[in-house]
C-alpha cells in the first residue's frame, strides 16, 4: 500500500517534497485523489459520479434561468425561438431595481459593519476571559443561530410594527443583525482562541496600552478572521429572505424579497422571464462576492492558518 | 441598558451604591471583583449584551406573552381562555399537521446532506490539482439563494424543462415526471441549498483531525475501513452532530421554496408558511407568535435529541490543528 | 546610547496573593528584590510560580498584598506602565512583524524618535547576535533564534526588571545550556535585574543569586543557591533540590542537632534540619552523591551502614549511579566508584552531616507568614 504513494506525487510542493509525501501517506483513502491511478476503488467512482450528478443538476438549474432570462417565447422546445436582452431593461424599470439594489447594498454593508463592531469585542471576551454568567451568555448568543428565523422573527417583527419601525430600512437592518451578530461571535471566538494570549501580554509588557494592543497587534492578526466572517455575513444578509420579508415594505425590499414578491404577486405572478432576469442579476452579484472572497480566505482552512503562524 | 450591566454584576455590593464602596476601599473591591473575573474589560460586552436584550430577549419574551392573548376569534372558535391559541394549534389539523409535513422535509434533507458530505469531503481532503475549483463549484449553490433555486427548479425540472425533455429523449420515461410544485421539488431545493453548508463544515472538521493519528492506526495494521470506522468516525462524530443540527435548522425553517416549488396548501404546508399566513395574511399576531414559538419548540426538541446522542460521544480534542 | 537598566533601589513584594474563585494560587509572597539581583522562582508545575510572575507583571490583578518600588506602589499600575520587560515561555513574538519590528515595537509605543529607535534596535539585535536575521519574520527562525528576539525585545526598553517565564523550556538540551550562559552574560553586562521562573533546579541554581521555592502557592524557602543546596528548609525543598532518597523513619534519640533514627530494617545517625523530638515520624533526605557503596576495605562514615542488593547500574562518566533495594524493600539511589554486578550484596554509608532529618508533616512548619496572612484577611 505504501509503495504506490511514493511512486508518483504530482501535486506535492517542489519546495517541500517531504511534507507532501508524509501528508499523502497520512491521507485516509487507500489512494490519494491526486495520484494518477488507472484503477480506482468503486467508492471513488461512486463519489465522483454523485458529484457529477449534483453538478449537472446545478448547472442545469443555473443555465435554465440564464437561458430563460435571454429567451423570447420559450415553450415546448430545447431552446427559445430567439434571444433578447430586453427582459433585463424591462425588469430594471418594472421593479425599480436601482432602488432595490441600493437598498440591498446599504442593508448588507450596514449589517456587516455593525455586526463586526458589536460581535468582535464580545467574541474576544468570550475567548479570553472567564466571568460569571459566561455560559448563559454564550447560550443566548447561540440561540438566534439555532432557532428558525421565523420563530424569533415574528415576535420581533410584531415589536417593530408596534414601535412604528415596520417597513423601514432600519427595521430591515435591525432584524438582520439578530442572526449576524451571533454568527460573527461564533466564528470569531474560536479564531481568537487560536491566537496565543501571551502575544497580547507581550505587547502590554512592551508598554502598549489596551487600545494599542488592539490596533497594533490584535487587529492585524484578526484581519483574516474578520474578513471571512464579514464575507459570510454579507452573503447571508444578501440572501436572507425570511427575516427581511417579515418587516420590509415596498421602499425597503431587498433583492431576494423583490424577486419573491414578483414570483408570487397576485394574478399569477409577473412574466417568468422578468423574474429570471432579476434572479440572474442576483446570482451574478453573489457569485462575484463569493469568488472574490474565496480568493482571499479559504473557509475550511481558517483555523489551521492561524496555527501555522504560531511557533510552539 | 441597566439590566445589561446588572446581569453582569451579580456580585456587586448588594446594599447601597457600588460606586461609593469603590471609592472607600478601591483596592479591596477591585480585588474581590477581579477574583471573580470582573473588571472594566467586560465593558466590551456591553454592545453585544444590549443588542441581545433589545433585539432578541425582549421581543422573544414579548412574543411568548403575546401567545397568551389570543384574539377574540380564536377564543370563540376554540375556547380555552388565554390558552386558546395553543388549543387551536393542537386541535386544528390544518395547523397541527404542518409539524409532520415540516419534519418529513427537513429530516431527510438534513440526513442526506450530512451523509453524502462525508465521502465527498473525504475524497476532496488531500491536495490535488483543481481542488480549489472543485470546492468553489460545490460551494456555488450558496450564491444561488433559495429564490433563484426555486426559479431554476421550476424551469429546469418543470414539465417542459430540460430534465424531463432529456429523460424522455433518452427513452427512460414516457410521460414527463412531476418534479416541481410538490414534495420532491422542495426536497431538491433543500438539498441544493443545504449541501454546500454541510460539505464546508464537514471538510473543516475533517481537516481538524490530526493526520498522524491515522498514520499511527496504519502502523498498527488497520486497513482503511478500520481506520475510518475506529479512528476517523469517532473523532468526527461530534462534528457530524453539529453539522446535522445546522443543516437541519436550515431545512426546518424552509419557507420560500415550500411556497414557490412546493404545494403550499398541501404536501409542503410547512410550519413557517402557517406562521406567516397568520402573520401577514390574517394579521393575527398572537396566533402567528404561537405557531412561531411552537416551531422553535419542535426544532429545539430535535436538537436536544441530537445533543443527547452527542453527549455519549468522545468530546475531547481531535489532536490536530483544530 | 548603550542599553542599560533603569535604576532603582529595591522592589518589595508584601504579602502578595492571588486566588481564583476560592482557590488560592499564591499566598503571602514576601520578597525584596535588590537592583541587579538575579532571582529565580522555582517549583513544580502548578505550584503558582506563573501566577506570581503574572502578578508581578501586572497581567493578573492581585487579590492580596502590595508591590512597591522604592516605596512607590506599582501593583495598581497596568502592566504597560510598570516598565518591566518580559520574556515568555513560547516567545510570544508578533507573527506579523519582522524581527526588527518586533524589537522596535516597545520603543514605538513609547514614541521614541526615529533615529534613536533605529540605533537602539540595531544595538539590541547585535546584542543577541541576530544581525543577519533582522528582516525575517519570526516564523522563519529557529526556536533558539526566536528566544533571542524575545530577549532583545524585552531588554531594548531598558526595563527596571526583566521577567522570564521558563524561557528555555522549549529548547533542546544543548541549546538550553548555550542560552543559559547567554542569559547570565546579558544579565551581568547590562546590569539587569532579573526575575526568572523555572521548574528546573539545575537551571535555577546555576543562574540565580537567590532562589525562591514555591509549593502549592506558598513560599517554602528563600536563599542563595548554596543554602538551598546544602540546607533545604523541609523535605519538599530537599526533594526538589536533588535529595532523591527520602526514607520515612522514626526518631530514637535526640542530642542537640544529632539524631539517631531507625526503621525499615536499619538505623542511622543524622542531622536534624528541623526540630524533632523522640518518637516522632520523620523523613530522612540524602543525596545520591552522599550515599555511597563501601569499597572493599573502605571506611564506614559515622557508623552509618545500610545493607542492600544491587538492582540497576547506570554508567555516568566518572562514577556509577546504582539503584539498590534494602532488605526492607526500600529503593535507594546511590553512587559507586566501581561497577557492581546486579544482584550483588553491598553496604552503603553516608556521613551523619549529610543525612538530613525532617518532619514528615509539611504544613505546620511552612513559612511563618500563614498566621499573619490570616490576620490580614480577617
Amino acid at each position: 500500500m505504501a509503495t504506490d504513494l511514493i511512486v508518483q506525487d504530482p501535486s506535492a510542493d517542489a519546495s517541500a517534497p517531504q511534507t507532501g509525501r508524509v501528508r499523502r501517506r497520512a491521507a485516509g483513502t487507500s489512494r490519494a485523489p491526486g495520484d494518477k491511478a488507472l484503477v480506482a476503488a468503486p467508492s471513488t467512482w461512486f463519489v465522483w459520479a454523485g458529484m457529477a450528478a449534483f453538478l449537472v443538476f446545478l448547472l442545469g438549474i443555473l443555465s435554465s434561468v440564464i437561458v430563460d432570462s435571454f429567451g423570447k417565447s420559450w415553450f415546448a422546445s430545447w431552446l427559445p425561438e430567439s434571444f433578447t436582452t430586453e427582459w433585463y431593461s424591462k425588469s430594471w424599470e418594472r421593479f425599480d431595481l436601482t432602488h432595490v439594489i441600493g437598498v440591498t447594498l446599504v442593508v448588507a454593508v450596514s449589517v456587516v459593519v455593525l455586526s463586526v463592531l458589536i460581535g468582535v469585542p464580545a467574541a474576544y471576551l468570550l475567548a479570553r476571559r472567564d466571568f460569571p454568567g459566561k455560559k448563559l451568555l454564550s447560550l443566548l448568543f447561540l440561540l438566534p443561530i439555532l432557532m428558525p428565523p421565523i420563530t424569533f422573527g415574528i415576535p420581533l417583527a410584531t415589536v417593530m410594527y408596534n414601535v412604528g419601525l415596520g417597513r423601514t430600512l432600519w427595521a430591515v437592518i435591525l432584524v438582520n443583525l439578530v442572526p449576524s451578530v451571533p454568527f460573527v461571535i461564533m466564528t470569531m471566538t474560536p479564531f481568537i482562541e487560536q491566537i496565543n494570549p501571551s502575544i497580547e501580554n507581550a505587547a502590554r509588557m512592551c508598554g502598549a496600552s489596551m487600545r494599542q494592543v488592539f490596533t497594533k497587534v490584535l487587529a492585524p492578526l484578526l484581519v483574516p478572521g474578520i474578513l471571512a466572517a464579514a464575507i459570510l455575513v454579507l452573503v447571508r444578509t444578501v440572501g436572507m429572505f425570511e427575516l427581511t420579508f417579515l418587516v420590509s415594505g415596498p421602499t425597503s425590499d431587498t433583492l431576494v424579497v423583490a424577486i419573491y414578491r414578483a414570483m408570487t404577486s397576485a394574478g399569477g405572478g409577473e412574466a417568468r422571464q422578468l423574474v429570471s432576469a432579476m434572479a440572474v442579476m442576483y446570482t451574478t452579484t453573489m457569485m462575484v462576492i463569493l469568488i472574490v472572497a474565496l480568493r482571499f480566505v479559504n473557509p475550511t482552512q481558517l483555523v489551521a492558518r492561524v496555527k501555522d503562524s504560531r511557533e510552539d | 441598558m441597566s439590566t445589561a450591566v446588572d446581569s453582569r454584576r451579580p456580585t456587586g455590593d448588594p446594599a447601597g451604591s457600588p460606586r461609593g464602596a469603590q471609592r472607600k476601599s478601591s483596592a479591596s473591591l477591585r480585588h474581590r471583583l477581579a477574583e471573580r473575573g470582573i473588571d472594566t474589560g467586560l465593558l466590551m460586552l456591553v454592545p453585544a449584551a444590549v443588542f441581545l436584550i433589545a433585539l432578541f430577549v425582549y421581543p422573544f419574551t414579548y412574543g411568548i406573552g403575546l401567545t397568551f392573548q389570543p384574539s377574540v376569534l380564536q377564543q370563540e372558535k376554540w375556547g380555552g381562555g388565554i390558552f386558546a391559541n395553543y388549543v387551536a394549534f393542537f386541535k386544528d389539523p390544518f395547523i397541527f399537521d404542518s409539524i409532520w409535513l415540516t419534519m418529513r422535509l427537513a429530516l431527510p434533507a438534513a440526513l442526506f446532506n450530512v451523509l453524502v458530505s462525508i465521502p465527498v469531503a473525504f475524497k476532496l481532503r488531500g491536495k490535488f490539482r483543481g481542488k480549489r475549483f472543485m470546492t468553489t463549484l460545490l460551494v456555488l449553490p450558496i450564491t444561488l439563494g433559495t429564490v433563484l433555486t426555486a426559479q431554476g427548479l421550476l424551469i429546469f425540472a418543470g414539465r417542459q424543462g430540460w430534465l424531463n425533455r432529456f429523460l424522455m429523449g433518452a427513452g427512460i420515461i414516457d410521460e414527463p415526471l412531476q418534479l416541481v410544485n410538490n414534495y420532491i421539488g422542495v426536497l431538491f431545493s433543500l438539498i441544493i441549498t443545504g449541501f454546500p453548508f454541510a460539505f464546508l463544515l464537514i471538510s473543516s472538521y475533517l481537516s481538524g483531525i490530526d493526520p498522524s493519528l491515522e498514520a499511527a492506526a496504519r502502523t498498527l495494521g488497520a486497513d482503511w475501513k478500520q481506520r475510518f470506522r475506529r479512528i476517523i468516525l469517532p473523532l468526527l462524530a461530534p462534528g457530524l452532530a453539529t453539522t446535522f443540527i445546522l443543516t437541519f435548522v436550515l431545512a426546518f425553517s424552509v419557507f420560500p421554496s415550500a411556497r414557490l416549488v412546493g404545494d403550499a396548501m398541501g404536501s409542503t404546508r410547512v410550519m413557517s408558511l402557517m406562521a406567516f399566513r397568520a402573520f401577514g395574511e390574517q394579521n393575527d399576531y398572537p396566533m402567528a407568535s404561537t405557531i412561531a414559538i411552537m416551531m422553535g419548540v419542535v426544532e429545539l426538541a430535535v436538537i436536544a435529541l441530537v445533543l443527547l446522542w452527542r453527549s455519549f460521544l468522545y468530546k475531547g480534542s481531535t489532536g490536530g490543528k483544530g | 546610547m548603550a542599553i542599560t537598566a533603569s535604576a532603582f533601589e529595591s522592589l518589595e513584594l508584601t504579602d502578595v496573593g492571588r486566588s481564583f474563585g476560592g482557590h488560592d494560587a499564591l499566598v503571602g509572597l514576601n520578597l525584596t528584590i535588590r537592583a541587579g539581583e538575579f532571582i529565580a522562582l522555582l517549583g513544580p508545575s502548578g505550584c503558582g510560580k506563573s501566577t506570581a510572575l503574572n502578578c508581578l507583571a501586572g497581567l493578573l490583578p492581585l487579590t492580596h498584598g502590595t508591590i512597591s518600588i522604592d516605596g512607590k506602589r506599582v501593583d495598581t499600575l497596568p502592566s504597560e506602565k510598570r516598565g518591566f520587560g518580559m520574556v515568555f515561555q513560547n516567545y510570544a513574538l508578533f507573527p506579523h512583524l519582522s524581527v526588527e519590528k518586533n524589537v522596535a515595537f516597545g520603543l514605538q509605543m513609547q514614541g521614541t524618535p526615529k533615529a534613536e529607535m533605529k540605533s537602539r534596535v540595531a544595538e539590541a539585535i547585535a546584542l543577541v547576535k541576530l544581525e543577519q536575521h533582522a528582516k525575517k519574520l519570526p516564523g522563519q527562525l529557529s526556536g533558539g533564534q526566536q528566544q533571542r528576539v524575545a530577549i532583545a525585545r524585552a531588554v531594548v526598553l531598558q526595563p527596571r526588571l526583566v521577567l522570564m517565564d521558563e524561557p528555555l523550556s522549549n529548547l533542546d538540551a544543548k541549546l538550553r545550556l548555550d542560552m543559559r550562559t547567554e542569559i547570565r552574560r546579558l544579565h551581568q553586562s547590562l546590569g539587569l535585574t532579573t526575575f526568572y521562573v523555572t521548574h528546573d533546579q539545575e537551571e535555577a541554581l546555576s543562574l540565580a543569586d537567590r532562589l525562591v521555592v514555591l509549593r502549592e502557592g506558598r513560599v517554602q524557602q528563600i536563599g542563595t543557591p548554596a543554602e538551598l543546596h546544602d540546607k533545604p528548609a523541609n523535605w519538599h525543598v530537599a526533594d526538589f533540590m536533588g535529595y532523591r532518597n527520602l526514607i520515612d523513619l522514626t526518631v530514637e534519640t535526640v542530642t542537640g542537632q544529632d539524631v539517631r533514627i531507625s526503621g525499615a530494617g536499619f538505623s542511622l545517625n543524622g542531622l536534624a534540619a528541623q526540630p524533632v523530638s523522640q518518637g516522632e515520624a520523620v523523613r530522612l533526605a540524602i543525596r545520591p552523591e552522599d550515599l555511597t557503596v563501601v569499597e572493599p576495605g573502605g571506611a564506614v562514615r559515622d557508623g552509618n551502614t545500610i545493607d542492600a542488593t544491587v538492582a540497576v547500574v547506570e554508567y555516568q562518566g566518572r562514577e556509577f549511579a546504582v539503584g539498590v533495594q534494602t532488605a526492607g524493600g526500600q529503593t535507594l539511589h546511590v553512587r559507586s566508584a566501581h561497577a557492581p554486578q546486579i544482584g550483588d550484596q553491598v553496604t552503603l554509608t553516608a556521613s551523619a552531616s549529610r543525612a538530613l532529618v525532617y518532619r514528615s508533616n509539611l504544613d505546620e512548619d511552612a513559612s511563618g507568614s500563614v498566621p499573619e496572612l490570616a490576620a490580614v484577611r480577617a
